[in-house]
């Protein structure tokens, strides 16, 4: 082999290099499905767990377009439940822990919705919530 | 370019079929480590390969003036005499392309019925290579967030920068958009010119068939057919600490998105996607310009046998003496 003394430790940087994240992850401990504070006393969410799960970003994006672009502010699930759009007041009367609930599977997977670049977390200036948004 | 694209859809029909018969297994455990594992040692081979072949001649690309006499300026990266300046040349060359940027094409220009032959600067790949590089490579370094736990602080960085117009939730990335421009431009190049559709394979075309299945089905699984993203970075989590599990809730276009990675992985060191570390290998870009400083042997020729006069001398030395000869050492006298 030809300029072995170059080849060699540019093929090791490179098999280090793709194999880092297993490397890593000897050290970092085992990873598990962030828990979620749920919240108590609630049945169910706007829509079943499995759609909120996948698509409640897509939801919360509808919702925003539809309560201040178009002035919309009921919103009627696929279970036939009607809702009043909005974030603080229907959203966040269950889900009253930011922290506890969006944030831990947020950090954890990297996401940074730029909800709060306007909302504000429940509690966090006057401890109120509303009704909870049922109609 | 039919058949690779059969190839690729077909890629695209079996991940989905497959998952959805009940082999998600299969498709998101065992082809994903498996495709990491011929990936790296493809990669060695190939490399181990180029780096056992001798180079016979000196043939580094000279772009312009050779370094030669101290009064003649030479050009210090495009015809480098040292190996910083040959660093400087490889590493310019994989970061900004710049031998493409000297790309010509070949049209015919002209008024009127004198169309004539024309040899003009063509930007076009050069600018759309390196948007495709440069935004493969970003999206590449995204992916990391579903590999390390915790996220490292500078993944959030590029993702912010990236998704900076705030379009959309989840927010829009603007690379996705650019690398999906970028491989349609490549693969619709190939497509119009008709001179480079006649010498363009099946090698040239299945690459980007599967990139294009990447492409589509990543942007598909982020902003249109979602899955859980929290079950997909338990899978994954799982794949890379080698303690493989497979959560609910992870969607088919997950596993097609899957699949055409680790086909990519199990393809690329076979295929012309090789350049990645070809290019370091290139005796054009890795010698120096340095023919008139020193002699490049070839190190397959024999070792040379010489035969010096002093031992021509030593053998006929009598019957030179005898011939009259000029000697440069007389024979002894016999006594």
């Amino acid at each position: 082999m030809y300029n072995a003394r170059y080849v060699i430790p540019a093929l090791l940087v490179f098999i280090i290099l793709i194999t880092l994240p297993f490397w890593v992850n000897v050290v970092t401990p085992e990873y598990s499905r962030p828990e979620l504070v749920l919240p108590a006393g609630a049945e169910a969410c706007v829509e079943p767990v499995e759609y909120m799960r996948a698509e409640h970003m897509r939801l919360l994006n509808e919702w925003r377009d539809a309560a201040l672009r178009e002035g919309k502010r009921v919103y009627t699930s696929s279970t036939g439940q009607v809702w009043d759009i909005n974030l603080q007041n229907t959203c966040m009367h269950c889900h009253t822990d930011k922290a506890g609930f969006c944030d831990a599977c947020h950090d954890s997977n990297s996401v940074d919705p730029y909800c709060w670049d306007c909302h504000i977390e429940p509690g966090a200036v006057t401890g109120a919530s509303g009704n909870g948004g049922k109609q | 370019m039919a058949f690779s694209l059969m190839m690729a859809l077909s890629i695209a029909v079996i991940a989905g079929v497959g998952a959805g018969l009940g082999l998600e297994y299969f498709f998101g455990i065992v082809l994903p480590l498996a495709a990491v594992l011929v990936f790296i040692a493809g990669v060695v081979w190939r490399v181990i390969g180029w780096a056992r072949a001798p180079v016979p001649f000196s043939i580094a690309t000279t772009g312009g003036q050779q370094k030669s006499l101290p009064w003649i300026k030479p050009a210090c990266l495009d015809a480098p005499y040292t190996s910083v300046g040959v660093i400087g040349r490889m590493v310019l060359e994989a970061v900004t392309f710049r031998s493409l940027f000297r790309n010509t094409a070949a049209e015919m220009r002209g008024e009127g019925d004198e169309p004539r032959l024309i040899y003009w600067s063509s930007k076009w790949l050069w600018a759309f290579g390196l948007l495709f590089h440069a935004a493969f490579f970003l999206v590449l370094f995204r992916h990391f967030r579903f590999f390390l736990e915790p996220v490292p602080f500078f993944i959030p960085w590029i993702e912010n920068l990236d998704g900076l117009m705030q379009f959309g939730v989840p927010r829009f990335f603007m690379s996705d958009a650019l690398l999906l421009a970028a491989v349609l431009f490549l693969l619709l190049r190939r497509l119009k010119d008709p001179k480079l559709r006649y010498i363009s394979l099946p090698a040239d075309y299945f690459p980007l068939f599967v990139l294009l299945g990447i492409i589509i089905s990543g942007i598909a699984l982020r902003y249109f057919a979602k899955s859980d993203v929290a079950s997909i970075k338990v899978l994954t989590m799982g794949l890379v600490t080698l303690n493989p599990v497979l959560p609910e809730g992870v969607g088919t276009t997950f596993f097609v998105h899957l699949t055409f990675v680790s086909v990519l992985l199990i393809y690329l060191p076979f295929s012309k996607l090789m350049h990645m570390a070809g290019i370091f290998f290139s005796p054009t870009r890795n010698m120096p310009c340095n023919t008139r400083q020193y002699r490049h042997i070839n190190p397959w020729n024999p070792p040379k046998k010489y035969r010096t006069y002093a031992e021509y001398e030593d053998e006929f030395r009598e019957v030179m003496a005898e011939a009259g000869l000029p000697l440069e050492k007389q024979p002894e006298e016999e006594k």
